[in-house]
């Protein structure tokens, strides 16, 4: 069983974090698990993606054309990445600030305002964790606790404080269930 | 000890500090700088040396000088940086003194890119710098075979003096996974014999190293003493993994980031129903001959995946000797080959009449987009 996670958004959104946090979570879940960021000239306010595998063997390779899930929280993501997630996957859309929908039919898609929410919050860094919240409610490859508790674990002691808004960002996120295919 | 998320830059570096590394120079280039950054703390931190050289060729020529002390050292680059330490490098060969020498390879030749690559083959594996020498080659696939092999990699490098090289590329310096690190070990406190401590513990026997020989009697002994430890390293050292290999009619040969795309890929095509196995070479030098050769008596076809134009396809087709046919599939300049499309390769090698006629090499090129 392999899970292959694409996150992708601007720099600054909390994209190379959010996909960490998942590879935290499934390595204390006892999961095997990568994570590989885009490291060219690119991040440089451009544009950042990273690839995330979680899997129950010795994972082969770290990049893959066709995720399973795409969590798109941008519009050049969202081009990019709706054509690639494999026939019957997971699309994570930041309605926010995605101004279209998705077309593909063989796929599904959560449309999560995770802007809009997390500025309700207090706060619009924490739309990467309504993101993440929505991609687990629909497809529980780990649970939301066990990202709260990556969370508690590997966030620095300075931001602790932030925490019990996180939790509640990714709970918010949790509510945003995709059509089925 | 539990395991860890590590970035792969960060666990060689603190593999190497539990190895007992006592002093490093280096200098920064991307997609390895994590390395020295990492160290420029933690080494200050347990009271060794760290420092940041003017250029790599400071760096080398000040590692050369702590190895002649008999100390564990190391130091660490990307490609052009590589190129820039040959000198030193052979030097170091020269003078029999052990080193560990870490190589992040990316997109070349010249300035290339920062993306990640395994073009630094032949340079690293078949020499690099001038004269006779042989060094010790380790390609890790994960963050924790980095993590092992760098822990592993002092000694073998005391063991046969000989220069011994982690070999990855910019994706495994980058990625991070769980890994498990070793346990810390003592610095060393006894030192060889030839090591160059000052006289105060054996007064009135000086010691000497240089990688000066100037009667070719004594570099011919020199080169000849050289070439007596690396059989033993051919004899003892060959590591390798294999993936279903016992009932395989194709197999392919991938090292590194290479070698676990194609992993992905055969496990896709054995869900095909393709009997394919995979044989991952860990150490690079010495080549995993006898393996590879038990696997030439017995299968149909071999597909050698790099990313590059087939530097190592070279030493596969010199084990093979034409009794298997052998493919290529190559990404260059920097691009990592999606499992997709060593997939594809996979189908190729298991449904085409196979030839023997021309050269793998050529065969790829054809099928590759012409841009000009």
């Amino acid at each position: 069983m392999q899970t292959e996670i694409i996150i992708a958004g601007f720099g600054g959104q909390g994209i190379l974090f959010a996909g960490q946090l998942l590879a935290y979570a499934a390595m204390d879940n006892g999961l095997e698990t990568t994570w590989i960021p885009s490291y060219g000239p690119e991040m440089r306010g451009g544009t950042a993606n990273c690839t995330v595998i979680i899997a129950d063997e010795e994972i082969g390779s770290p990049v893959v054309r066709n995720p399973q899930v795409a969590i798109v929280m941008n519009r050049p993501s969202l081009d990019k990445y709706e054509p690639l997630v494999k026939p019957g996957g997971l699309l994570v859309v930041n309605s926010s600030i995605i101004d279209r929908t998705p077309e593909r039919k063989d796929i599904q898609a959560a449309l999560v305002p995770a802007n809009d929410i997390a500025e309700q919050l207090g706060d619009r860094r924490m739309a990467n964790m309504v993101m993440l919240g929505a991609f687990l409610a629909n497809l529980p490859v780990l649970s939301i606790e066990a990202i709260e508790k990556a969370l508690q674990e590997h966030l620095p002691e300075r931001h602790h404080k932030l925490l019990p808004k996180n939790y509640q960002a990714l709970r918010e996120g949790a509510r945003y269930l995709a059509e089925k295919v | 000890m539990a395991r860890e998320l590590w970035k792969g830059n960060n666990a060689i570096a603190e593999a190497a500090v539990r190895a007992g590394l006592q002093a490093y120079f280096g200098y920064p280039i991307t997609p390895q700088t994590e390395l020295l950054e990492y160290l420029s703390a933690r080494m200050p931190e347990l009271g060794r040396a760290f420092v940041q050289a003017e250029s790599e060729l400071g760096a080398i020529n000040m590692v050369y000088g702590a190895a002649c002390t008999g100390a564990r050292v190391m130091t660490s680059s990307s490609s052009p940086g590589i190129s820039l330490m040959m000198e030193g490098i052979s030097y170091i060969a020269g003078t029999e003194v052990p080193i560990v020498l870490v190589d992040v390879m990316r997109g070349g030749p010249g300035l290339g890119n920062i993306a990640p690559a395994q073009s630094d083959y032949n340079q690293i594996v078949h020499g690099g710098g001038h004269g006779d020498y042989n060094a010790i080659v380790l390609a890790p696939a994960s963050i924790q075979e980095s993590v092992d092999l760098t822990y592993e990699a002092f000694d073998l490098a005391e063991k046969y003096r000989a220069i011994t090289v982690i070999l990855i590329d910019g994706s495994i310096g980058q990625m991070m996974e769980p890994a498990e690190m070793p346990p810390m070990r003592p610095l060393k406190t006894e030192y060889p014999d030839w090591a160059v401590r000052g006289m105060v513990e054996h007064p009135g026997e000086r010691r000497v190293l240089s990688s000066i020989y100037l009667d070719p009697p004594d570099e011919e002994a020199a080169n000849l003493r050289m070439l007596r430890r690396w059989q033993q390293v051919e004899a003892n050292e060959v590591r390798f993994k294999g993936y279903y290999l016992e009932d395989a009619r194709f197999v392919v040969v991938g090292f590194g980031s290479a070698g676990r795309v194609a992993l992905s890929a055969v496990r896709a095509a054995r869900a095909e129903g393709i009997p394919v196995g995979l044989l991952r070479p860990i150490t690079l030098k010495p080549f995993p001959v006898k393996a590879l050769d038990e696997l030439a008596q017995r299968v149909e076809g071999i597909l050698v995946v790099e990313m590059n134009s087939g530097q190592m396809l070279e030493d596969v087709r010199r084990v093979v000797g034409g009794r298997v046919p052998v493919e290529f599939y190559g990404r260059l300049g920097g691009i990592i080959p999606m499992p997709d499309e060593v997939l594809e390769e996979i189908r190729r090698l298991s449904r085409e009449p196979l030839t023997q006629d021309g050269h793998p090499r050529d065969r790829w090129l054809a099928r590759m987009p012409r841009s000009n």
